[in-house]
């Protein structure tokens, strides 16, 4: 069963930042309720551009794109349509 | 003593307290300092007429790996760095827009042509790390002669510093008292004045002096220049809305919000450097 994007990068937090998944709605935000930090950003980052084979541009790091597991769901798709389909 | 206003203010304070001649000052310098550093830390400590040692910490930075293990993280990113580059690294600024803080990595190769790049966690954790030696050693170094002359020493954090975790575990964050630890970096200016502290310190904007490459300790670590962080930091500890404290800097009140958010996160992850070793006793009980 293949898994979404917003599962994937769900079960990615939860494994590399050690948080429980219950804590992980879909419109949390990953930093303000201290999820992830800068550090964090950067591995998430590194994550979303290794497993679909996105390239992240430093004016695309914002909260809009990043904030949340919807919104990082969202930016993805928008990257990968861009590409014409991706790994996601 | 770094030639910095805060380890200046806390010399003259220890040397109005205790008495010149119990005080020693210490210049640590390793290969990436400033050669004003050691200028301005001489100038104070004549001018208080307290004791000095040089301890050139460079060669024991070398043998641990500081420099080698700082530039084999910076050749994943950069291959060709090596002799003669120079590297900082640098957060965007919080003011231009609400970008995420993360960090990136600014190389210049030895005709100076600079270039930026992010960095894989792995490589700015290696590079912190390694760097982190520097305030580790010089540590070392310090309890070396308090161990020696029975001295107690001297921690330099401000308040913004040590609000924000701006400091290294067991590196600077170490001290056995740390006089200044409660002021504003802008009431430190204002001791530094009223002790007689000379000009040229009080006027040279904050560095880190840690990188090879000049560094503000804004584009290393605080959003803003001092003056308007302490003021946020201010607004902020006294519960004061974004637009006022927006008003009183000339910012938009969106910008103050992100700094607000920005001490927040900040004080997170510094929560950590606070705290004591956790006991087995203290969780059972």
């Amino acid at each position: 069963m293949n898994m979404t994007v917003e599962q994937q990068v769900r079960a990615f937090i939860a494994e590399n930042f050690y948080v429980e998944v219950s804590r992980l709605g879909d419109e949390t935000s990953l930093i303000s309720e201290g999820i992830i930090e800068s550090t964090g950003v950067l591995e998430l980052i590194q994550f979303l551009e290794s497993e679909y084979g996105i390239r992240i541009k430093d004016t695309e790091m914002v909260p809009d794109n990043l904030e949340t597991i919807a919104r990082i769901g969202a930016f993805v798709a928008r990257k990968c349509s861009a590409l014409s389909g991706c790994g996601a | 003593m770094s030639g910095g206003v805060d380890s200046s203010v806390v010399a003259a304070l220890c040397a109005r307290a205790l008495g010149r001649d119990r005080v020693q000052a210490l210049f640590m310098p390793e290969r990436d300092s400033s050669d004003d550093a050691l200028r301005l830390g001489r100038m104070v400590a004549e001018q208080l007429g307290i004791p000095t040692k040089v301890e050139n910490i460079a060669p024991t930075l070398a043998a641990i790996g500081c420099y080698d293990r700082q530039n084999e993280a910076i050749r994943t990113v950069f291959p060709e760095y090596g002799d003669g580059w120079k590297c900082k690294i640098s957060l965007p600024s919080i003011l231009e827009g609400d970008r995420l803080s993360v960090f990136s990595l600014t190389v210049a190769d030895p005709a100076g042509r600079q270039r930026r790049a992010r960095m894989p966690a792995a490589a700015y954790l290696q590079i912190v790390a390694a760097t982190n030696f520097k305030q580790r050693i010089r540590k070392t170094m310090e309890y070396y002669h308090a161990d020696r002359l029975m001295y107690a020493v001297a921690g330099t954090p401000n308040l913004l510093e040590y609000d924000q975790g701006f400091f290294v575990k067991l590196g600077d964050g170490s001290a056995d008292f740390k006089p200044i630890a409660h002021l504003y970096k802008t009431q430190v200016y204002a001791l530094a004045e009223y002790l007689g502290v000379p000009e040229e310190i009080r006027r040279r904007p904050p560095t880190t002096d840690t990188y090879s490459l000049s560094q503000t300790q804004e584009e290393f670590f605080f959003a803003l220049p001092y003056e308007k962080m302490d003021i946020c930091l201010w607004g902020m500890n006294h519960k004061q809305p974004a637009a006022d404290v927006a008003a009183a800097l000339g910012l938009e009140a969106a910008q103050v919000e992100r700094v607000y958010r920005d001490i927040q996160a900040k004080r997170r992850a510094a929560a950590y450097l606070h705290h004591s070793p956790i006991l087995i006793e203290e969780q059972v009980a």
